[in-house]
């Protein structure tokens, strides 16, 4: 592990350098296998957040309070220490820039992850297509990656709405309420330019946005989805 | 409880299967759905995983790992495709 | 095998090991666990049926369930996947209630479920004030992902057996494997002697 980024109160992207990494796919998985002295093991799952472009393998965590691995990775994991990973794996929630279609990104909480790997690919491989960031989070305290997105979003290809479904503050100056039918009318790209469609984050919220974005007219084998472990409506 | 989908078990399938599986295509036996096994749902908040069709929810996979020795049902499939080489 | 520096295992060093069976760690939490999703059944729609090596086969109602004599059992469960929870508070029917008007030579029992889901035991295992139909939880009705409107309880045995949503016993003669047995889990299941797989 050599770097650390606090992102929120309970998330932080955990920077590794990995010997022989066989490189990646912007969305791809990999496995985090902790093993204590007695030889109990836990595993779990996580997107790779950094481009392929990128020089160090990062990982965005969120704490979940009854977890096991995601505790260890927010609370106790320092610079120096040696973790196992196993990946990169999966290839379905994947977007590589060779693809000339736009692209809508749509995320719910902690399911950005995956998404803030492509925008960083986009942006490192140059790509010119248009790809879109809908993303969801309850309050701005929650808000991942929020400074990135700021400078991303003022690139030109890339745009970024942001929207906030239980923020208190009377000052936050952009979107509020859930990504809904009317969010997505209004922000997403048409139907007609044929995009590729990415959505990610709880179950509930995937269900839901993919539902909707058929609706509106968009083709079923466009849309991929990945539902994230996480918990609640972002 | 959380349910996951296909995504989320790219590792254990690989590991499994020898290759990347969540790009292959499963038929389901009971409604005969035919989708990557990306869009699995999964629970694994159990003694073991259970991947269920997305479409009528009839278990397709179970996998469960005794002491690292994986062991593989995936009898609720009508047709899976061979793992891809990455 | 590399060690992850400072990453334990649940099961601290202050465990009692008299009340806390190997390998498994107390939680105050009550993990969810589930193979599927959560079925809803309505308490008045719902029926335990007592079928398979038996005279008859006898129905009990919801309503039927709640004039029987209830119970309430404070025990200690323990979760397969090495969570244990201490003194849980439960209210329900001994099965030894039900099953008494049952008349039948069989040896098993396959608790089946609303959904699909099916766990095997020795009848031995189910009567002599060892196993209940349980609908409360804590005092409170016993929630949809807990198994509510009833489950099973067998806390002598991993929580597995203790089926959620329960919806009858199938009386056999000869052992059946239920859904986790078939998969490598152990046909007991005794948390003291940690049977957790087949061979254990």
């Amino acid at each position: 592990m050599t770097g650390l980024v606090a992102e929120t109160s309970n998330t932080r992207s955990i920077a590794f350098d990995v010997p022989d990494w066989p490189g990646h796919r912007a969305g791809q998985h990999v496995d985090v296998r902790l093993t204590a002295e007695d030889g109990y093991q836990a595993e779990r799952s996580y997107s790779v957040a950094s481009a392929p472009e990128d020089p160090h393998v990062v990982l965005t965590v969120e704490r979940l309070d009854d977890g096991e691995v995601s505790p260890y990775l927010v609370d106790e994991l320092r610079i120096g220490d040696d973790v196992e990973l196993r990946g990169p794996v999966g290839g379905h929630f994947v977007w590589e820039s060779t693809c000339d279609s736009p692209v809508l990104l749509v995320a719910g909480g902690s399911g950005v992850v995956p998404l803030r790997s492509m925008l960083r690919h986009h942006a490192a491989a140059g790509s010119t297509v248009p790809m879109r960031l809908l993303y969801s989070a309850r309050s701005r305290e929650t808000l991942i990656y929020a400074d990135e997105f700021t400078r991303l979003g003022g690139s030109g290809r890339i745009d970024i709405r942001v929207t906030l479904t239980r923020e208190n503050s009377g000052t936050w100056p952009g979107e509020r309420g859930r990504i809904d039918r009317d969010f997505l009318t209004r922000t997403g790209l048409p139907p007609a330019g044929e995009p590729l469609v990415y959505v990610c984050g709880p179950t509930a919220f995937v269900e839901t946005v993919a539902n909707t974005l058929v609706d509106l007219g968009h083709r079923p084998e466009r849309i991929r989805t990945e539902r994230f472990g996480g918990t609640g409506t972002p | 409880m959380t349910t996951f989908d296909g995504n989320a078990i790219a590792g254990t399938l690989n590991a499994v299967f020898g290759g990347e599986m969540t790009t292959a295509s499963g038929t389901c036996a009971s409604c005969g759905a035919t989708e990557p096994l990306a869009q699995l749902r999964v629970y694994r908040d159990a003694p073991g995983v259970v991947a269920r069709c997305a479409h009528c929810d009839t278990i397709l996979m179970v996998i469960v790992e005794k002491r690292g020795i994986a062991c593989v049902d995936v009898s609720g499939f009508a047709a899976l495709e061979e793992p891809a080489q990455l | 095998m590399a060690f992850t520096r400072n990453f334990h295992s649940k099961r601290g060093a202050e465990v009692d090991p008299a009340r806390v069976p190997p390998g498994q760690y107390v939680t105050p939490g009550f993990p969810v666990l589930s193979a599927g999703p959560t079925p809803k059944v309505v308490a008045r729609d719902w029926t335990f049926t007592v079928r398979g090596a038996a005279k008859s086969p006898v129905t009990w109602t919801w309503d039927a369930m709640r004039a029987l004599p209830a119970e309430s059992i404070t025990v200690d469960i323990h979760c397969v996947t090495k969570w244990s929870k201490l003194d849980t508070t439960w209210t329900g029917v001994s099965l030894d209630t039900l099953l008494d008007s049952v008349e039948t030579r069989a040896g098993y029992a396959v608790a089946f479920s609303e959904g699909g889901y099916t766990t095997n035991l020795p009848l031995a295992d189910l009567t002599g004030g060892k196993a209940w139909l349980v609908h409360e939880f804590g005092g409170a009705p016993l929630e949809p992902e807990h198994g509510g409107p009833v489950r099973l309880l067998v806390p002598h045995l991993y929580f597995w057996k203790s089926a959620k949503w329960v919806r009858g016993l199938d009386l056999r003669e000869r052992d059946e494997p239920g859904f986790w047995e078939r998969y490598g889990y152990h046909n007991y299941g005794d948390p003291w002697r940690e049977q957790r797989y087949a061979g254990d």
